[in-house]
């Protein structure tokens, strides 16, 4: 029977477990020194190590240890003394050495916490998610399913496989069961795993690419009835690729266990994959007969024991908290709810900010980055941080601006220069003989001139009408090419027409 | 000249006496004429290592500095990956696939100007002690080829026992050096886990592999291991410390003053009669020598064959699971729809012989959960005790002793159906394995009862190798002297006309 | 008396990715009761308290530097492949989902 949510909401509590895989932005791989770039042909990074050649052994990668530990101390995590990378076992192609590197019952970092926050209908709620573990491990190679239905593995006559992708370091980031959510429990996972890609951002451990699947979430869900303390049976649902996603797919596997159980029938402990163009989720490998990934310590690598000096310092290297860092910048920068939303959205905080220190005021250059510097990103297709423009060519902008060197609609010239690569803004400006009209004798010609022309119009103007002004005015600006303050040329105008200027 | 020793190969070609391509082609000659009846080894590239001698040859020539080794043959184990050679472990599964890389091993033998003759058979992935379980058939023993060369590095001591090289690459991980160095009269030598780099070496247990020398004199042996050994960044498990002076310790020889420990749990019951007789003369000579005997007490030995055979079939279990038919070797079972899980079953049942799929599944088992802690867990710690027994007998001697192997080389055959009696042949060195120190075998003479080589095994700490040489040498000096040769001269001809 | 029934050794074969004859499962199932008595000696002595070894040398924080290395080219990566097509290993379908 199709229930909707309030319905599974009123009955059931839901109970979460967030695991986020996430791929580290290391120059080279995990065990390996092939190159991590994203896209290259395939099988050209790919070595002994990374193929499971007969004889290869793994080294790990120094910065990947670092890394996580960073992570784990972003994460409130403690960091284990001693930790060891154990092997898992079990058959796939995609993995060349039929066993992963990963750790087991000696992670490096556990025990931490994340705080969130979103919008209850009683204001806004903080929500604490546990974490049990922080551990490290390695991403598998790359399947393309040749034959029957498109690149589906079902139906598939044969597979390629390309193992560029083999032996990225991977840190697996797992919550302890998250209970108390209720009919939140789809936005408190959002909201954390939003929190995560912050706080990774933030310590430039990771692209945090969602779509890229250097972010990824696995979301297990089950039901209790409310007031039981009896935990359901979970689902485990993957492929889930965008925080959207990780909201619908929770709520959308809340009202399959819902609708299972109000008809009598069992959840089924299971792999679940989230398909983005139905919202629903579709049944993956039983985990009935569970495998029996047979972990032992892995004898080819020896423990980490990350000496205590070593994680005072990185702990003291410790960025600004995201959330502390968003609400302080809302605040010294007094910047309206929506438009901090939209800043968060368009990704443009660290911009912003740099632009900010670089001596800019905090309300222009969020107009710059979000508005004409935007437009262009979105027709290039690009993010603003691969556009050419730099927060230190805004900064000069604005304060070119602000020393009247520049109207506001020359400095948009300014910006497509520099974005088409044609040097600094004062580069720009000197190739472009861009300049403002600041001689009143030139102007007050120009005035002249259009009022003559617009003779019918200046009448107007003259007779009080105000705002017919604005064409005169524009017709002013056009004759001085653009390069007049147009505030200088309104004021001069309604002098003329013998109008009070304000 | 091929019963030469490597060291006196080296001063003829220092000297000029004879060329690298002069002294290869000999060996080649030798492999053509014995090898069809040992067997020894599994691929032998003539043009490649005629090559390299050439390559030396040109680079004396030109004045270049040499080291010692260069332009000396030698036989490779199948185990270790030798760039755009065929390298099977002795496995029908790696049939015909040849590395884009070579080992550490190798890369170290090149340097050194070492002429590689050909990859030897082997235990298929090291595991055996006859060298019966080759993909390939068995090698025979040069002293009766009737007989087991002993294994699982069959293939190099009968090599070098039957002087189709004079030195060659073995690797141990519970005595496939040590035991069949005692079997064919020769050296060899397991050196300190992490002293040779496993980078390349093809793993059976990773845990308890190394590579090592085997030669016919101690002296032979110390200057392989010296060119083989030293860190190497590409295995986190390789120690970063300088390569002990194995080759000052083989010239020295001295045992004076030196307190020799003997093993109470690794001599008596199930030791064959002349294998003791032999061992206790050696002891005799070296007191006479000036050492001092004492007998020490390693109560935990007795679990040791357990432990190791828990845990290397354990990480075999893994480390052979990348044998797939993915992405190199054998690949069966491709009928129509024939599905990768479907094909990586059928290939691995006819890829892999009977004592590979009995440790593969022994290991999954050891591994599978509700079986660790009772299986892997308890070896683990048996593992511990073995490693404080050594430690405990390190306080009171400098080097421990012990026959090699319980008894003289066995018929062909004579073991092969049964597991159990085939395991007992490592049971005096695989205590060495499981500690991670350094152990060495060096022939002790003839057991009486059968004319067959006896191996007397010296044990020293991890990072002490060249105890191991001190004592051999010592040793060897005085049962040469005593024999008038050494004892591989006794070695039957085989009908070989050089 | 240890053992190991046929259907045991099945299970662990399937795990283990190796077909196995009905011969070889009765002879391996066999052989395994001497073999697992050989074995489970290790649970004679009282191991309470014992440390487990899994590195014979006492090493730790052995790590490299993170720096690219050139890999193989992809002819020296495929050249050992049963089958190859489009630069990739060409393996037959796969049945199972991955993790
Ligand atoms: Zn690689």
């Amino acid at each position: 029977m199709a229930l909707s949510y309030d319905d599974v909401i009123a009955k059931y509590e839901p109970v979460l477990g967030l695991e986020v895989h996430v791929e580290l932005n290391t120059e080279s791989k995990m065990f390996c020194s092939c190159s991590t770039t994203f896209g290259g042909e395939p099988n050209t990074q790919t070595c002994p190590v990374c193929l499971a050649l007969p004889g290869a052994l793994p080294v790990v990668n120094a910065k990947a240890i670092e890394s996580t530990i960073k992570i784990g101390l972003a994460l409130n995590c403690q960091i284990a003394p001693h930790s060891r990378f154990a092997r898992k076992n079990y058959f796939y192609p995609d993995m060349p050495k039929n066993f992963q590197i990963s750790q087991y019952d000696e992670p490096i970092c556990f025990d931490g916490f994340v705080d969130v926050e979103i919008e209850t209908d009683e204001g806004p709620k903080q929500f604490r998610i546990e974490i049990e573990r922080v551990h490290m491990e390695e991403d598998t190679g790359k399947s393309l399913h040749v034959g029957g239905a498109t690149g589906r593995i079902h139906g598939a006559e044969y597979s390629l496989l390309d193992y560029n992708r083999a032996g990225i370091p991977l840190v697996e980031i797992v919550t302890k069961i998250v209970p108390g959510t209720g009919k939140y429990a789809p936005e408190v996972a959002k909201a954390y795993v939003a929190e995560l890609r912050d706080i990774l951002r933030g310590l430039k451990v990771s692209d945090v690419k969602m779509e890229q699947g250097s972010l990824r979430c696995d979301a297990n869900v089950s039901l209790r009835l409310i007031g039981s303390d009896v935990l359901g049976t979970r689902s485990e649902t993957k492929n889930v690729n965008s925080l959207r996603s990780v909201e619908r797919a929770i709520r959308g596997e809340m009202i399959r266990h819902a609708e299972l159980l109000n008809d009598g029938k069992k959840v089924k402990q299971e792999t679940r994959h989230f398909q983005e163009d139905t919202g629903l989720t579709r049944s993956g490998r039983s985990k009935e007969q569970a495998e029996d990934y047979r972990y032992f310590p892995e004898p080819d690598l020896v423990p980490v024991a990350p000496a205590a000096a070593w994680i005072e310092e990185l702990r003291a290297q410790q960025p600004e908290r995201p959330s502390l860092r968003r609400k302080r910048l809302k605040e010294q920068w007094a910047v309206p709810d929506k438009e901090m939303a939209a800043m968060i959205n368009a990704d443009a905080l660290d911009i912003v900010e740099e632009t900010v220190l670089l001596g800019a005021d905090p309300t222009k250059a969020r107009t710059w980055w979000l508005g004409e510097i935007s437009r262009i990103a979105n027709e290039k297709e690009l993010a603003l941080t691969e556009l050419s423009i730099t927060p230190k060519d805004v900064a000069a902008i604005v304060a070119l601006v602000a020393a009247g060197e520049l109207t506001d609609k020359l400095a948009r010239q300014v910006v497509d220069g520099v974005i088409a690569g044609e040097g600094t803004p004062s580069e720009v400006v000197a190739k472009r003989g861009i300049k403002v009209v600041n001689d009143d004798g030139a102007l007050m010609a120009a005035i002249e001139k259009v009022c003559a022309e617009q003779a019918e119009t200046a009448d107007k103007v003259r007779n009080g009408h105000v705002p017919a002004a604005g064409a005169l005015i524009g017709a002013v600006m056009k004759e001085t090419k653009g390069q007049a303050d147009a505030a200088r040329v309104r004021e001069l105008l309604l002098g003329h027409l013998g109008q009070a200027s304000n | 000249m091929i019963k030469n020793t490597a060291a006196q190969m080296s001063a003829s070609l220092a000297k000029g006496e004879i060329t690298s391509v002069e002294l290869t082609k000999l060996h080649l000659d030798r492999i053509a004429d014995v090898d069809p009846k040992v067997k020894a080894f599994l691929h032998v590239d003539g043009e490649s290592a005629l090559n390299q001698a050439a390559a030396v040859d040109a680079d004396r020539a030109s004045g270049k500095k040499l080291g010692p080794l260069a332009g000396i043959p030698l036989a490779l184990k199948d185990v270790l990956a030798q760039q755009g050679v065929p390298t099977t472990a002795g496995s029908k599964i790696l049939q015909g696939w040849k590395p884009p890389y070579d080992s550490t091993v190798v890369a170290k033998l090149k340097a050194a100007g070492v002429v590689i003759l050909g990859k030897t058979n082997m235990d298929e992935f090291a595991m055996g002690s006859s060298t019966e379980n080759s993909g390939y058939g068995p090698t025979f023993n040069p002293w009766d080829l009737t007989r087991t060369p002993g294994g699982s590095s069959g293939g190099s001591a009968a090599a070098v026992s039957a002087f189709e090289a004079p030195l060659a690459i073995g690797s141990d991980t519970g005595g496939s050096i040590r035991q069949p160095a005692a079997l064919t009269g020769i050296v060899g030598v397991r050196p300190t886990y992490g002293a040779v780099s496993r980078y390349g070496l093809i793993a059976y247990s990773s845990s308890l592999d190394q590579a090592g020398p085997f030669g016919r004199t101690v002296l032979d042996t110390a200057m392989l291991h010296e060119v083989i050994a030293g860190h190497d960044p590409r295995d986190a498990t390789s120690i970063n410390a300088p390569v002990p002076a194995v080759v000052a310790a083989a010239k020295s020889g001295d045992v004076k003053g030196l307190k020799i420990g003997v093993i109470k749990q690794l001599q008596g019951d199930g030791y064959q009669s002349g294998v003791q007789a032999r061992f206790n003369e050696s002891l005799e000579i070296l007191a006479s020598l000036g050492a001092e005997i004492v007998q020490v007490d390693c109560p935990s030995f007795e679990y040791a064959l357990a432990a190791y055979y828990l845990i290397a079939p354990s990480e075999c279990s893994s480390n052979l699971a990348r044998f797939d038919a993915m992405r190199y070797g054998l690949r069966t079972g491709e009928s129509d729809g024939a599905s990768a899980e479907s094909v990586m079953n059928s290939t691995r049942e006819a890829g892999f012989g009977r004592e590979v799929k009995r440790r593969i599944i022994l290991g999954t088992y050891a591994l599978s959960s509700g079986y660790y802690d009772a299986y892997y867990g308890s070896a683990q710690k048996i593992r511990t005790l073995i490693i404080e027994d050594y430690k405990k007998a390190f306080t009171q001697a400098d080097v421990l002793v012990s026959p090699t192997s319980p008894i003289t080389a066995f018929k062909i055959g004579e073991k092969s159906e049964d597991p159990i009696a085939m395991y007992l042949a490592d049971v005096a060195t695989i205590p060495v394995n499981l500690a991670g120190i350094c152990g060495m075998s060096l022939p002790a003479g003839l057991a009486e009862e059968d004319n067959l080589p006896v191996g007397f095994q010296i044990m020293a700490p991890a990072m002490q190798d060249q105890r191991l040489y001190q004592v051999g040498a010592a040793l060897e000096a005085a049962l040469v002297s005593k024999w008038g040769g050494h004892l591989i001269s006794k070695a039957p001809a085989l009908g070989g006309a050089k | 008396m240890s053992s190991l029934s046929r259907d045991e050794v099945a299970k662990l074969a399937a795990l283990a990715r190796i077909e196995m004859s009905e011969a070889e499962l009765v002879n391996l199932s066999s052989q395994f009761g001497s073999i697992l008595d050989a074995v489970a000696r290790v649970q004679e002595l009282n191991l309470e308290g014992v440390k487990a070894t899994s590195h014979p040398q006492p090493m730790e924080n052995i790590f490299r530097e993170d720096v690219v290395q050139p890999s193989l080219t992809p002819d020296q990566a495929l050249s050992g492949a049963p089958a190859q097509e489009e630069q990739r290993f060409r393996v037959p379908q796969i049945l199972g989902e991955a993790e």
